[in-house]
């Protein structure tokens, strides 16, 4: 289960100050601050666009654009499913919805008291071993009712999947 | 006595099926049994199946034993696999296995065989010899020999890759980039990944010799977030060729310039189109842009750029080690040389299977992938990605070429093939394509962003049983418009899954099935 730091204006200032050199570089601030905070909070768009020289406007564009950056924090623990046509022949979708009565949590939710968000992903590249998932950035390849059992007794526990 | 030298791979698909557990397992094991043995952990062989495959040096030959869980350990060890033993897990001979012995492997000739870091493994096994004579021959030659090679962008569009190389070094600019196109969201693909975990050197190779080719002397790889493994194996690459001087200012002594950088997307599936990954690179949303101007002429940044996918480049250094004509002596038609076609799904043998363009879909399908993983009969095959069409067993006769499935209203795409088996509802597959090009839709042009959308909707009364003729009828003239009338694949292709449900199994659809002559 990842850690975050705290919400710091200093802090973030600091991160986006170590990438704002690169060429195009509002996608590897970005990830930098998700990185950094588990999410991009509000407060960062307009430092953003100050560093970059543009609009807040369009620093909101990109952030909001992409599937991967969240405005909100995150669960403690994220699974994410792969909800793409491999998965699907190997019977994903009746596993997700298993998932979803597991860990409480509707797909593309976190639950009410911020444990575990619950989300499909489009391929994880592991299509010769399907059902596959992501787990607290774990990778899961032939997962089945055992295997998301054994997830949701983790969490549960409040351990990250495979930990002894 | 010597000590023995172990395999276990590293790569994304035998880690996530417990390759980190089984070689801590194997390390505490031969521990306890007081031996030191050489653990080296490759990438992955490509044969998924028997992931994770552990292999052991013999005088035969690498020794194969898989799929390896972290509890039999133990009894192999108990076995006396360092010395090559019999186990009911055990495959033989890794090389001799049919599913291998039966491949090309050009492009992809070293993965699984070498720890993916060691640049001494990546000479050893012919690294670097193709950049070594593109130096020699200079940028012209360089080009000229791609372009006779007859590789085309593996990505899926199939266009030539020497005559895109060519207008970008012929297109006057102060600054020209190189751009690996490494977003691969098909699923049923991981050819791009496997490059990147198991041969990283290769793809830096091929990004230097085209920087060279072309007169750029900067290069990205724009690699999808999904791949975090791949992301920090080439991060850790690109590292080591700078500190041997394959990158940088003076590149193999020859004072010629080139240097790259790794860059993550963020979960969209549209920045795999071309121009929407340069717009993601730029650090803009991404929004497809219309062509013309050309990448070639005024790609990243406004600057010429040659972007190719990671397959394309990756193999580049064969072409040159071996010569154009080499590589354009296997395939077929105007499909020269090989494919990484990667069976995946509900199959029983999943993997990458390199092999010369050509070979029937029926064959990989049964006599290479063994048929379904469920063992029910093959229903359908999706080729090319989610944008691909649904290939019925009556067409199975088609063979592996850009051409032959265009002619058959479908695509090889980026050569993923997902088998499904008699239970999947192919209505059921065909609203998941227009759902997930709604979810993905970039939004710059309507056919895209509204007809996807629209395309749902029509889709679920069909299957509710509402006027479902008609709603079949505008289903059928929705796609047309969405074919014709949008900017990029996104929207141009998502018609080809629905429409080959449609056309194949209209059964599933409520309609009349078709009449056994038409469907033989």
């Amino acid at each position: 289960m990842a850690v975050y730091e705290d919400w710091s204006t200093e802090r973030a200032a600091q991160v986006i100050s170590e990438n704002r050199h690169l060429e195009g570089a509002t996608m590897p601030i970005l990830h930098a601050l998700q990185e950094t905070f588990g999410f991009v909070p509000d407060p960062a768009v307009p430092m953003i666009a100050e560093s970059l020289n543009l609009s807040r406007a369009e620093v909101y564009g990109v952030l909001t654009f992409y599937h991967d950056f969240r405005r909100e924090a995150p669960g403690r623990h994220v699974v994410k499913m792969c909800a793409a046509e491999a998965c699907q022949s190997m019977g994903g979708k009746a596993l997700a919805h298993y998932a979803e009565e597991k860990l409480g949590v509707d797909m593309g939710a976190t639950s009410p008291d911020g444990r575990v968000t619950l989300e499909p992903i489009y391929c994880l590249g592991l299509c010769a071993c399907a059902p596959s998932a992501l787990v607290d950035g774990q990778l899961v390849g032939r997962l089945d009712r055992d295997a998301i059992d054994e997830i949701a007794a983790s969490i549960a526990n409040g351990k990250s999947f495979g930990e002894a | 006595m010597k000590s023995p030298r172990i395999f276990v791979p590293n790569d994304a698909t035998a880690v996530a099926c417990g390759a980190d557990r089984v070689a801590r397992k194997l390390e505490a094991g031969l521990a306890a049994r007081g031996v030191t043995a050489d653990i080296t952990r490759n990438g992955s062989r490509g044969l998924f199946w028997l992931e994770p495959l552990i292999e052991v040096e013999t005088e035969r030959g690498r020794v194969g034993y898989g799929p390896v869980k972290p509890s039999d350990i133990e009894d192999l060890l108990h076995a006396g696999i360092l010395h090559g033993a019999d186990h009911p897990l055990c495959v033989g001979v890794v090389d001799e296995i049919p599913y291998l012995k039966k491949q090309t492997r050009l492009t992809f000739a070293r993965i699984g065989i070498i720890n993916p870091l060691s640049l001494t493994d990546y000479k050893a096994h012919g690294g670097y010899r193709g950049l070594e004579r593109a130096i020699t021959l200079g940028p012209s030659a360089t080009v000229e020999e791609v372009v006779e090679s007859g590789l085309r962008g593996r990505g899926g569009a199939g266009f030539p890759t020497g005559i895109k190389w060519r207008t970008v070094a012929a297109a006057p600019a102060d600054q020209r980039y190189i751009v690996c196109n490494a977003d691969e969201g098909d699923s049923g693909t991981f050819a791009d990944r496997l490059i990147m975990e198991a041969d990283p050197f290769c793809l830096i190779e091929g990004m230097t010799i085209a920087g060279l080719a072309v007169g750029a002397t900067k290069g990205y790889v724009y690699c999808r977030s999904e791949y975090p493994l791949a992301f920090v194996v080439m991060e850790k690459a690109i590292e080591k060729a700078r500190d041997a001087g394959l990158l940088g200012n003076n590149i193999l002594g020859s004072g010629l310039a080139f240097d790259m950088e790794m860059r993550m997307g963020a979960g969209a599936y549209v920045c795999g189109e071309e121009t929407a990954l340069l717009e993601s690179l730029e650090g803009k949303r991404g929004l497809v842009r219309a062509k013309p101007p050309l990448p070639a002429h005024k790609g990243l940044f406004q600057k010429p750029t040659v972007i190719n996918n990671l397959v394309s480049l990756a193999t580049v250094p064969v072409i040159l080690d071996k010569g154009g004509k080499y590589y354009r002596d296997f395939g077929m038609g105007r499909s020269r040389g090989t494919m990484p076609i990667q069976i995946a799904g509900n199959v029983k043998y999943g993997g990458l299977f390199e092999t010369a363009f050509g070979i029937p879909l029926g064959e990989l399908v049964y006599d290479i992938g063994g048929g379904t993983a469920s063992g029910r009969p093959v229903k359908a095959v999706q080729a090319g990605g989610p944008l691909g069409a649904y290939l019925p067993t009556h067409q199975f006769d088609t063979p592996f070429d850009y051409e032959a499935f265009t002619a058959k209203d479908a695509l090889i795409g980026h050569g993923g093939l997902v088998v499904f088996d008699d239970t999947a509802d192919m209505a059921d597959m065909a609203r998941f394509a227009m759902e997930f090009c709604a979810h993905e839709s970039c939004g710059k042009c309507t056919p895209c962003r509204i007809g996807s959308t629209r395309g749902v909707e029509t889709l679920d009364k069909v299957m509710a049983g509402e006027k479902r003729e008609q709603n079949l009828a505008l289903l059928t003239d929705l796609c047309h418009t969405m074919k014709l009338g949008s900017l990029c694949a996104l929207g141009g292709f998502t018609p080809y899954p629905v429409m080959s449900a449609l056309n194949h199994f209209p059964e599933d659809f409520g309609a009349a099935p078709k009449l056994p002559a038409a469907a033989e």
